[in-house]
């Protein structure tokens, strides 16, 4: 009941393309309320309009990035049984445990959405703050549990196997995962930095446009305020990523730097700069530790190359954002004030996308690193493909829709944006 | 009762609330679709902002029943996901459109959106119904008679309720008589469609009907009834609201203890103990969390007609 070469990789390019989609939707899901809930508290402290306004924009946005997140996330809770039935199968003891967490999550999220977006002259002003809190909190909660489905899915603990056959099964052990804390940590943190980046850079334009409007300035410092403390502690905690991809996925380390031969003082490489011994010391802590090559795996059960192109670009953005933090925190507190010189703006409108590409290069680096493995070690992507075919219409149809609603969402999202841009009072 | 059959009614019970809240949702879209005369506008406004605060809230039950299925039932989630691939694929395909459609035409996007919201939300409930038909029959046929029949009534019963629903929800006269209106022909499709499924329906579906469930159905059904035609409008929402959920039970029996026929039942599909153990409490937490916060949003939204 094998699926054919072809259809399975239809079937790795409908769930690769959905999650890529989804992600985008669900991280702003995850972040916009943080924002859209500390502009309500400053204008229900200070009265100023501006954060009125942000609050009421940023909820829109919230509404309108959480509809299409839930609806395209619910498309994956089906399309891992209409495409990789065997993965459900069999991982399906381990992670509908995380998995029924994430919909509690998600549950909350809903309903306090719904109570929070129609809720502003129902619910006393402390109420409906908490509705908001809640709603962020909730957010938060849901991507932690669904990347302890995805920490399994490259580390997986919590049973033996005998002969390939899975026995022992502790579900509890299963949420353990060394994965677990830095890909919870490293994806929340991109999800507010994406976020909190593109928000900045379109204030960040809107005072290009409208020098020392106070909308822009209010929402540009507390896009700031989200995103220069993610971007600074990304790196790091992609430092506690790579030494546990060193550990347990050996062969995922050396597509991502495309190490051919193994070698002691391994060099890394920031784009086409080589930092000699880099990528030892990054991974081991050790300047000269060996490093094992592509050479040592089986050609078959290599990654594609594409895995090394993810990691450079996003190390490269990931670097670029942390050291544009650095500068913005440096001018912000010399100064005493939020910089608006137009070379500053220029920069953080020119970054404001760094932050979702690199969540997608990231994304790509740990899903397409994993294979040939759906489950790391334990079940191979083509074995848990569906025998059902021709996968191409459904491929094709679900290509066609998300590109449509791509497209529908990014003109929502100009229209707003030029509204903003265009009607802010000085 | 084991675990497994505890675990497997409560995504029975998700199922029914799911049929009664979000199928009212799809529901008012059927009305969209059929908004006409001097108050169509008015009729599609009054849908719109029905749905708003609570469609999300109340489509997460579909995701509760999904996450339970692959968690406790993985055999049957992948079951379901080989045999089902059209009619889910063309289901999730119409979940996607009416929700992101929904969203746009709130937001000031072209009429086109209000278009594809009202077709896809009139085509989900279809499909979703034809993949319940299809895991009641022992060929897993999910076209011919019987499942277009269920597709159908899926429809109906979303249609039902939402007008019910409705009349609860404006203060507006001639909009409730509107719904009113509405509310009683789909009452008599429904009838009509329950007929045609249990005429269409395979050898012994009609002998494993439980006698009591279906008495207490035709009760409720009569007694909504009479509670539309009487203009006791909020009676009449909680006495359509119970009738859907008996129907879903009712099916339920039949089904009981079979996940999909022929040969996957509840304790054939169940996932390890450690698994059944793990998931009760957390759905218990999960309950105590959720449902008093979806009482809260039901009661600050639909506690009064507007």
């Amino acid at each position: 009941m094998a699926a054919a070469p072809h259809e399975v990789l239809f079937a790795r390019g409908q769930m690769a393309y959905s999650l890529g989609f989804h992600i985008v939707f669900a991280a702003i899901g995850i972040a916009m309320p943080l924002l859209m809930v500390g502009a309500e508290i400053l204008w229900r402290r200070s009265h100023r309009p501006e954060y009125l306004e942000l609050a009421r924009r940023w909820a829109k946005g919230t509404a309108i990035f959480f509809a299409i997140g839930a609806v395209s996330g619910t498309v994956l809770s089906f399309e891992l049984g209409l495409l990789f039935p065997r993965f459900m199968e069999l991982a399906g003891p381990f992670v509908g445990m995380p998995f029924s967490l994430e919909g509690i999550a998600f549950f909350t999220e809903a309903i306090f959405l719904g109570l929070y977006l129609y809720g502003w002259d129902r619910l006393a002003p402390r109420l409906h703050i908490a509705c908001g809190a809640v709603v962020a909190l909730s957010g938060a909660l849901s991507a932690v549990f669904v990347t302890l489905v995805n920490a399994w899915m490259n580390a997986p603990r919590g049973f033996t196997l005998e002969n390939g056959q899975i026995r022992g099964v502790d579900p509890a052990l299963a949420l353990g995962s060394p994965f677990a804390l830095h890909e919870i940590a490293h994806g929340l943190l991109a999800a507010y930095m994406a976020t909190a980046m593109a928000v900045a850079a379109i204030h960040a334009f809107g005072l290009l446009r409208k020098p020392g409007a106070a909308l822009h300035a209010a929402a540009l410092r507390l896009a700031l305020a989200v995103a220069i403390p993610c971007a600074l502690a990304q790196p790091l905690v992609g430092h506690a990523a790579g030494h546990a991809v060193a550990e347990h996925q050996p062969l995922k380390l050396a597509a991502m730097e495309g190490l051919e031969h193994t070698q002691a003082g391994a060099p890394a490489h920031l784009g086409p700069v080589p930092v000699p011994h880099g990528l030892s010391l990054l991974a081991y802590g050790d300047p000269d530790a060996v490093v094992r090559g592509l050479e040592e795996f089986p050609a078959a059960d290599r990654p594609h190359p594409v895995v090394h192109l993810g990691f450079q670009v996003m190390v490269l953005l990931g670097t670029g954002a942390a050291l544009w933090a650095s500068l913005t925190l440096l001018l912000w507190l010399r100064r005493r004030r939020l910089p608006q010189d137009r070379r500053w703006l220029w920069l953080t409108v020119a970054l404001g996308p760094a932050g979702v590409i690199a969540m997608e290069a990231g994304w790509i680096v740990t899903e397409v690193g994993r294979q040939p493995w759906a489950i790391y070690g334990v079940l191979r992507t083509a074995d848990a493909a569906t025998p059902v075919g021709p996968l191409w219409v459904s491929f094709t149809l679900f290509a066609i829709i998300y590109v449509g609603l791509a497209a529908a969402a990014a003109l929502v999202l100009r229209r707003e944006v030029k509204k903003t841009t265009a009607e802010a009072s000085a | 009762m084991s675990a497994a059959d505890l675990l497997a009614g409560a995504m029975l019970a998700g199922l029914a609330i799911y049929a009664v809240t979000g199928g009212a949702d799809f529901g008012g879209g059927v009305w969209d679709l059929l908004a006409r005369g001097p108050r169509a506008e008015e009729q599609r406004r009054l849908i719109a902002r029905a749905l708003a605060p609570v469609w999300e809230a109340n489509h997460v039950w579909l995701v509760f029943v999904v996450v339970v299925l692959f968690s406790a039932f993985p055999p049957a989630f992948a079951a379901l996901g080989i045999r089902f691939h059209a009619p889910l694929t063309a289901a999730l395909v119409g979940i996607v459109l009416r929700g992101s459609a929904f969203m746009f035409r709130s937001y000031g996007g072209a009429p086109a959106w209000g278009r594809l919201f009202a077709v896809a939300s009139a085509a989900t409930p279809f499909f979703l119904g034809l993949v319940l038909a299809g895991i009641t029959v022992e060929s897993g046929a999910w076209l011919g008679v019987f499942p277009l029949a269920v597709g159908a009534l899926a429809v109906a019963l979303g249609a039902y309720l939402a007008a019910v629903y409705l009349t609860a929800e404006t203060g507006d006269p001639a909009l409730r008589a509107d719904f009113r209106r509405r509310a009683a022909a789909a009452w008599l499709a429904l009838a009509a469609l329950a007929a045609l499924a249990l005429i269409a329906a395979p050898d012994g579906f009609v002998r494993r009907l439980h006698p009591a469930i279906v008495a207490l159905t035709a009760l409720l059904a009569a007694a909504a009834l009479i509670a539309l035609i009487r203009g006791r409008y909020q009676a009449a929402r909680a006495l359509a609201a119970a009738q859907g959920a008996a129907i879903v039970a009712g099916w339920g029996a039949i089904q009981y203890p079979t996940l999909i026929a022929p040969d996957l039942t509840i304790a054939r599909a169940a996932a390890p103990d450690p698994t059944l153990r793990l998931l009760l409490p957390a759905i218990a937490i999960g309950g105590a969390i959720v449902l008093p916060s979806l009482y809260w949003l039901m009661r600050v939204f639909k506690s009064r007609p507007e």
